[in-house]
C-alpha cells in the first residue's frame, strides 16, 4: 500500500513540475526595467523614501500658533 | 526500469528544464540594469508613536487602513489601535493566548487571529451591541496557524504548520480550497494586489505562487538556505520578496520566473523575521532577530537605513496602505510607528 501512495505522490510531483516548466517567461531585462519604472513613477508619493513635511504628517503633533 | 525510477528521472529532467528555461531569459541581471542608478540617500526614520499596552511578546501586526491597526500578543489579547492618537479602540481577550498571527479585513469590519490552537478565529468589530465577539472559528488545520489574510468579509486564506494553506468560506466555516505542495511548515503568506493569486513561504526553503480560484501552484522559487519566515508582494504585484533564517531577503520576479536579487550583508548573521515594502517598492523594511530593522534599497541591494529602538526581537512590520508610516512590533511588548 505504501509503495502505491509513493507512486501517486511521485506522479503528482511530475505533473506539478510539468505545469511549472510550461510557464511563459519574459526576459529579465524587461522585468528589471518594469520594476525600476514602477519605483521611479511612485517615488514622489512614497513618504518613507522622500520624507513628509511635519505639517502634513498625521503622526506628529500639530504645533499651535499663538497669535498675540 | 521500474515505474518509480522512471518518474524520478522524469522529475530530475523537468527540474533541469526549468533551470535552463530560467537561464535562457537571463539576458541581463537586475544589477546590470540599475548600474547607472544611484543608491537612495540615507533613510532616517524617527519613532513618532509608541503603542503601549500589551503585557507580553507581540507576534503580529496588520494595518486595516492607514490609521487603524491590529496587533496580537501572547498576553492573550488582540488590540485594535488608532495609531494617530495611540488610543486602544478595542482590546479583545482571546480564548487561546498562543497567538501567532492576526489580520484586519479590508472592509474594517472584522479581525482574525490564530496560533497554536490550530484555528483561525474571526471577530466581528461591528456587532449591533458594540461588543466584539467571536463570529466563527475555522478549524481543520492539523498544525499551528502561522498567518492569515482576508480576501473580503467572507473569505480568508490561512497558512499552517501542517504544510498547507487553506481558503475558507467564513459564513459556513468550511474549507473551499486546500493548497498542498509545500514540504515544510508554511510560515507566511501574502495576497496579490489584484486578489487573484497569493504567495506562501515555508520551512522547505521555497516560496510558492498559488492561483486562488483553481487551487494550482503556478510557480515555485528556491534559493534560500533555510526557512522562509516572511513574504510579501512588491507593490505592482509582479515580484515577491522573501525573508529567511539564512539572514537574507530575496526578490523573485514572477514574469521571468526567477530570483533577481539577494539582500544580504556579511555583518548580518541572524534571521529575518518580517518584511514590508514601502509604497513605491524602492525600500524594503526587514525585521531581524538582532532587535533591529534594516532598510534596503530594493534595486541596488544596499542597506540605506536602520530602525533601532526595540529592546528585543522585531517580530512583525507593516507599512500603511498610503505609505505614510511603518509599524514595528516586538517581543519587548511595544509597537512603534516610524516615518
Amino acid at each position: 500500500m505504501s509503495s502505491n501512495s509513493n507512486l501517486t505522490t511521485m506522479k503528482r510531483t511530475v505533473e506539478q513540475l510539468k505545469l511549472e516548466a510550461s510557464v511563459d517567461r519574459i526576459k529579465v531585462s524587461q522585468a528589471a526595467a518594469d520594476l525600476q519604472q514602477y519605483c521611479l513613477q511612485n517615488a514622489s508619493k512614497d513618504a518613507l523614501l522622500v520624507g513628509v513635511p511635519a505639517a502634513s504628517n498625521p503622526f506628529r503633533e500639530p504645533r499651535s500658533c499663538a497669535l498675540l | 526500469m521500474g515505474e518509480m525510477e522512471q518518474l524520478r528521472k522524469e522529475a530530475e529532467s523537468l527540474k533541469d528544464e526549468i533551470t535552463a528555461a530560467r537561464k535562457a531569459v537571463q539576458d541581463l541581471t537586475l544589477q546590470d540594469h540599475v548600474a547607472g542608478t544611484a543608491v537612495v540617500g540615507r533613510v532616517q526614520l524617527k519613532t513618532r508613536k509608541t503603542l503601549r499596552g500589551h503585557l507580553s511578546k507581540i507576534y503580529a501586526v496588520h494595518w486595516g487602513d492607514s490609521k487603524l491597526c491590529v496587533s496580537a500578543s501572547q498576553d492573550g489579547k488582540l488590540i485594535v489601535w488608532d495609531s494617530y492618537t495611540t488610543n486602544k479602540v478595542h482590546a479583545i481577550p482571546l480564548k487561546s493566548s498562543w497567538v501567532m498571527t492576526c489580520a484586519y479585513a479590508p472592509s474594517g469590519n472584522m479581525v482574525a487571529c490564530g496560533g497554536l490552537d490550530n484555528m483561525c478565529s474571526i471577530y466581528n468589530l461591528k456587532g449591533k451591541d458594540g461588543n466584539v465577539k467571536v463570529m466563527r472559528e475555522l478549524a481543520a488545520h492539523t498544525g499551528y496557524l502561522s498567518c492569515c489574510r482576508f480576501l473580503n468579509d467572507n473569505e480568508i486564506i490561512t497558512s499552517s504548520g501542517d504544510c498547507t494553506c487553506v481558503l475558507w468560506d467564513i459564513e459556513t466555516g468550511s474549507q473551499k480550497t486546500v493548497f498542498a505542495g509545500h514540504l515544510g511548515d508554511c510560515m507566511s503568506l501574502g495576497v496579490a494586489p489584484d486578489f487573484n493569486t497569493f504567495i506562501s513561504g515555508a520551512c522547505d526553503f521555497t516560496a510558492k505562487l498559488w492561483d486562488i480560484r483553481d487551487g494550482q501552484c503556478r510557480q515555485t522559487f528556491g534559493g534560500h538556505e533555510s526557512d522562509i519566515n516572511a513574504i510579501g508582494f512588491f507593490p505592482n504585484g509582479n515580484a515577491v520578496i522573501t525573508g529567511s533564517d539564512d539572514a537574507s531577503c530575496k526578490l523573485y520576479d514572477l514574469r521571468s520566473d526567477q530570483e533577481l536579487i539577494t539582500y544580504q550583508d556579511s555583518g548580518i548573521m541572524c534571521g529575518v523575521t518580517s518584511l514590508a515594502p514601502s509604497l513605491s517598492g524602492r525600500l524594503i523594511l526587514a525585521g531581524y532577530d538582532d532587535f533591529n530593522c534594516n532598510i534596503w534599497d530594493s534595486l541596488k541591494a544596499e542597506r540605506v537605513g536602520v530602525l533601532s529602538g526595540h529592546d528585543n526581537r522585531v517580530s512583525c512590520i507593516g507599512v500603511t496602505p498610503d505609505g505614510m508610516a511603518c509599524c514595528t512590533g516586538s517581543w519587548d511588548s511595544f509597537l512603534k510607528i516610524w516615518n
